[in-house]
């Protein structure tokens, strides 16, 4: 009871504070005259009797902040008493807030961001219903190309239907030229990205549509009516966000197709299954449409509560791995790996997610200690502020709490210019289609990230503000009011603690720049790889192949239109193929005839089919034998021409050409010619074996024009679209794309790792060189009269200047052999990252060491040279 | 030893010795139960005469004394306390503990009532 009324007493008094404290004043005030009368009673004088009652009292204001205490919210009171005194000093030199604020907004917004980045793509759930019990079912255990790890629809059939594991299975078709469609009557005819997906595909991910309804049963058989989805993003650009849509048809490949609902926004296809690619409809998968048409499936499964995806890959294994023995051909069918979606969408990244976390944190720290840093020179100069402070009777905790309340205020400060700063990053990367991560797209400040801001931000605040702090209270008092707040044992203790501090940010700073440096030169040793086709100068466009079916037609046609656009001036090559490399693929079983293959044996190569003129117009290098020509005709004898990895797995140490193959369509196959590598699945995979075969003789999966100019592809546009309309009125709009946007795509993700690491190596690089000029300088500062002595007694300027960088040296050579050991490990638990380049990689060490030294020396010449230019007479007058 | 120290104060004893003031002088300003508690203690208690400001308004938040200004015999206007009536039962309840807690003391000294057997306050120092 009376616990509960001293509490609201103390509320109370806490917001009636200025009330309170008169009442007190004129009560003490009372106390005193009081004491006084009564003395003078006694006897004594005036004087005498006001110092008695002084005397007898104690601590006029000690009784007052008693009686305060006693009576509020001490804590709380305490609390904006340091806070309205921290925002007077920090007004007070608004230069050193501004740098620490900045500093901390670097540091907390690159934290912030990456966090971001990496709480959308490793730690936040997928954006689907029951993330956590999806998996991804993939083929041939996981290896090869899109043709290995995906299904027949009867081995779709037969998981969906002998299993116990599952809730539920579904699939959609990743070859997407099968799902393209052409759109006629709304405009210009437009090629539009599709997908197939099963009928339940929508419901086992839970997504609901914005508008309209999802597939009914009977739309999803063969026969059934033709319907259509579409993404929230195509709605809005191509029918501008017009509900009335729902109903109505459009006309796909020539097919009345009616819309039926319209996807969520948030519901991005390509951004979680296939980074780059924006998928505008979805079109129902008739099974019975491609189930002779071989692998056609990717699967996704609902696992049952409390089963786990290691419980289904046995359940798979003993289910399936049998029916191998009887069916062969079902090799990459039965030997399924089931992991889980999250792993199969960004399990790859997540070592450069870890890696990308760490550097930031290192930013972290090294802004922290470098904070630190600016706080204890800071400190070094309000010493005898402080020391007056603990003079007037403040308790070493409460300067304590001061210093730290100031440190929180600058972190505060900083990481809400930092969050600002984070929101404009990732708003941008959200938007950087071309860089192929997953979920890119969805990445965003969330309320997991604002949490972390927090903790990050105290933290700092703590690390920063926790050395300064302690080091500052303690000391001797006496010394502090008399020196001049440079006193000998002081200062000296206080430069060896703050080149501790910087010798750590050296160390760090190391560390980031030689990981840095070894992505980097990893990222060089990707580009200079020989893709085996030439990617600047030529580009592609998307064309349609209306040939009615007929072979025959289809030549001339083709035959036709490369030689109307070879004659555009400006044209060097021209050439088509169904698919480009490190774009989409498929693949076929390539034998040599007459060779016996052991049983698992991989047989699979990559398909193109291709007209003459491909491989010049893709600046592919021809090794052996000869390019297609157009007389290579349906009716004449069916050639291929085989890459050299091809060539050494089926014709090893043989000379290929003139050697029949089998696998690629009926019969036997001549091989005529043989190519260079071409890197088809990635630029930092080996290549595959690959075959070409001229599209004369082969069917082509879509269409894509190959133009080699050294126009830039924009000015090639128009005049080639006009000859390609002249042709067939029906040629969608279609935009050149430059091959080398099919590099950059493969190579983003290394790119956009290894630019952050790079960006926040610089960022500690920088901060590192604050920091030693920030010690060297106030150490020069210190040591002026020192100097003038020393000047004054002979000593040369160059060699004072050469002792203060020796100083800087001496620091920095700590700190650089700290952070080349800890660089050794580091680099060696980041080695998977590393393409071409060791992890100890003695050029990326020595660059790092180079740079960090020049830095260094840098920092420390701008005080030595000051120092060098000090006048004896001056310094020694001065103090 | 040198000159004897004053003692200084228990926490919480303050509090009592202004409730046992309050009850047996009635209405007191603040200097006036701080003299009273120092003439009554014979000067042995360290009391800065500051310090009672603290507990008198723990005290009052509790409820147990309540205030007014008023004006002292010498007509200065001053704040006058006097316990309530939560005040005197708080203060029979500290009273009974306080006792108990003397009495536990002065057996764990080994103290009779009224001892004063220097010795026996630490009998192992000074075997002989």
């Amino acid at each position: 009871m009376s616990r509960i009324r001293r509490a609201t007493g103390r509320l109370c008094a806490f917001f009636s504070k200025r009330r309170l404290d008169n009442d007190l004043d004129a009560e003490l005030s009372a106390h005193i005259n009081l004491a006084i009368d009564e003395n003078i009673e006694r006897g004594m004088t005036p004087d005498q009797a006001r110092r008695q009652a002084m005397l007898e009292f104690g601590g006029v204001q000690q009784a007052r902040e008693h009686q305060r205490e006693a009576r509020g919210l001490m804590l709380l009171d305490i609390f904006l008493q340091d806070l309205k005194y921290t925002l007077r000093t920090l007004a007070r030199d608004p230069g050193f807030t501004a740098v620490a604020v900045l500093i901390l907004a670097l540091g907390t917004g690159a934290n912030i961001a990456v966090f971001s980045v990496v709480n959308t793509l490793m730690l936040r759930p997928l954006p689907f219903h029951d993330s956590n019990r999806l998996v991804w079912i993939a083929g041939n255990k996981g290896a090869g190309a899109l043709s290995d790890t995906t299904f027949r629809v009867d081995a779709y059939e037969a998981i969906q239907r002998d299993n116990r594991s599952f809730q539920e299975i579904t699939g959609y078709v990743p070859f997407f030229s099968s799902s393209e469609a052409r759109m006629k009557g709304q405009g210009q005819p437009q090629q539009l990205t599709g997908v197939w997906v099963e009928g339940n595909f929508f419901q086992v991910l839970g997504i609901q549509p914005a508008l309209g309804r999802l597939f009914t049963p009977d739309e999803i058989v063969k026969g059934g009516r033709p319907v259509v989805l579409l993404s929230h993003s195509f709605w809005q650009r191509q029918f501008a966000s017009n509900p009335k849509i729902i109903g109505q048809a459009i006309t796909l490949n020539d097919v009345a197709v009616t819309v039926v609902g319209v996807l969520p926004a948030s519901f991005d296809f390509g951004s979680a299954f296939h980074p780059g690619m924006n998928a505008e409809i979805f079109t129902p998968a008739i099974n019975d449409q491609f189930r002779r048409w071989g692998h056609m499936l990717s699967i996704i499964g609902v696992l049952k509560p409390g089963v786990t995806a290691a419980d289904v890959q046995n359940e798979m294994n003993a289910e399936f791995t049998p029916l191998i023995a009887t069916h062969p051909e079902w090799l990459t069918d039965f030997s399924l790996k089931v992991s889980s979606l999250k792993d199969h969408i960004s399990g790859k990244l997540r070592r450069s997610l870890v890696v990308l976390w760490g550097a930031v944190g290192l930013i972290l720290l090294i802004v922290s200690v470098n904070l630190s840093n600016l706080l204890l020179a800071r400190a070094a100069a309000r010493s005898k502020e402080l020391a007056m402070r603990r003079a007037l009777g403040a308790g070493r905790l409460r300067l304590i709490r001061q210093l730290l309340t100031e440190s929180l205020v600058l972190s505060f400060a900083g990481t809400a210019f930092g969050l600002a700063f984070a929101y404009t990053i990732t708003a941008f990367l959200a938007h950087q289609s071309s860089i192929a991560l997953p979920l890119l797209s969805s990445v965003r400040v969330d309320a997991s990230a604002l949490q972390w801001t927090l903790l990050i931000s105290v933290f700092s605040a703590t690390a920063f503000g926790i050395v300064p702090a302690f080091s500052i209270s303690s000391g001797n008092l006496r010394d502090l009011l008399q020196g001049s707040g440079r006193g000998a044992t002081t200062g000296a203790k206080q430069d060896r603690l703050r080149s501790t501090l910087v010798i750590s940010e050296v160390a760090l700073a190391c560390v980031l720049l030689i990981g840095a440096g070894l992505l980097l030169r990893s990222f060089l040793r990707v580009l200079e790889v020989d893709l085996g086709f030439e990617p600047s100068h030529a580009a592609a466009m998307q064309l349609n192949i209306d040939d009615g079916g007929s072979f025959a037609r289809r030549a001339a046609l083709l035959q036709e239109k490369l030689r109307r656009i070879q004659a555009i001036p400006g044209v060097e090559a021209a050439g088509i193929s169904d698919k480009l490399p490190l774009d989409r693929n498929r693949s076929w079983e390539l034998g040599a005839k007459g060779r016996s293959y052991p049983a698992d044996a991989n047989h699979d190569a990559y398909v193109y089919i291709v007209t003459p003129g491909y491989f010049q117009a893709m600046g592919m290098h021809l090794r052996a034998g000869r390019d297609f020509t157009w007389d290579d005709k349906p009716n004449t004898e069916h050639v291929i021409v085989i890459n050299e990895a091809a060539a050494s797995r089926d014709w090893p140490g043989e000379d290929p050409i003139g050697r029949l193959a089998l696998g690629i369509g009926d019969g036997d196959s001549h091989i005529v010619g043989v190519v260079s590598d071409v890197h088809d699945s990635g630029v930092e995979d080996s290549p595959n074996p690959e075959v070409f075969v001229p599209i004369t003789q082969g069917e082509p999966e879509g269409g894509q024009l190959v133009v080699r100019s050294s126009l830039p592809s924009a000015a090639l546009a128009s005049p080639v679209m006009r000859t390609l309309r002249e042709l067939n009125p029906n040629q969608s709009a279609a935009e050149f794309r430059p091959i080398q946007t099919l590099v950059d795509h493969s190579t983003s993700p290394r790119r956009f790792f290894m630019l952050l690491v790079a960006a926040f190596a610089t960022l500690g690089l920088i901060l590192a060189a604050l920091g030693i000029y920030g010690v060297i300088s106030y150490s020069v500062t210190r040591q002026t009269q020192e100097i003038g002595i020393r000047m004054a007694l002979g000593a040369s300027a160059s060699r004072v200047q050469l002792d203060v960088l020796a100083k800087t040296f001496r620091l920095a050579a700590i700190g650089l052999v700290l952070g080349v050991s800890a660089s050794f490990l580091v680099a060696r638990g980041i080695s998977a990252l590393l393409f071409g380049v060791a992890p100890n990689d003695v050029f990326s060490f020595f660059s790092a060491f180079l740079a960090v030294t020049c830095v260094a020396l840098f920092a420390g010449y701008l005080p030595a040279r000051r120092a060098s230019r000090i006048d004896p007479v001056i310094a020694l007058r001065g103090n | 030893m040198v000159t004897p120290r004053k003692l200084d104060l228990l926490q919480g004893t303050l509090d009592l010795m202004v409730l046992q003031t309050l009850t047996a002088m009635g209405s007191l300003h603040g200097y006036g139960i701080a003299r009273r508690i120092e003439q009554v203690s014979g000067n042995e208690l360290l009391l800065n005469q500051g310090t009672i400001y603290a507990s008198l308004v723990r005290l009052e938040q509790r409820g147990w004394i309540k205030s007014e200004w008023g004006t002292s015999g010498n007509n200065r206007k001053a704040k006058f306390y006097s316990i309530t009536k939560a005040g005197r039962r708080q203060l029979a309840a500290d009273a009974r503990h306080w006792e108990r807690l003397t009495g536990v003391m002065d057996r764990v000294f080994g103290r009779s009532k009224d001892g004063d057997d220097e010795d026996a306050i630490n009998p192992e120092e000074n075997p002989a």
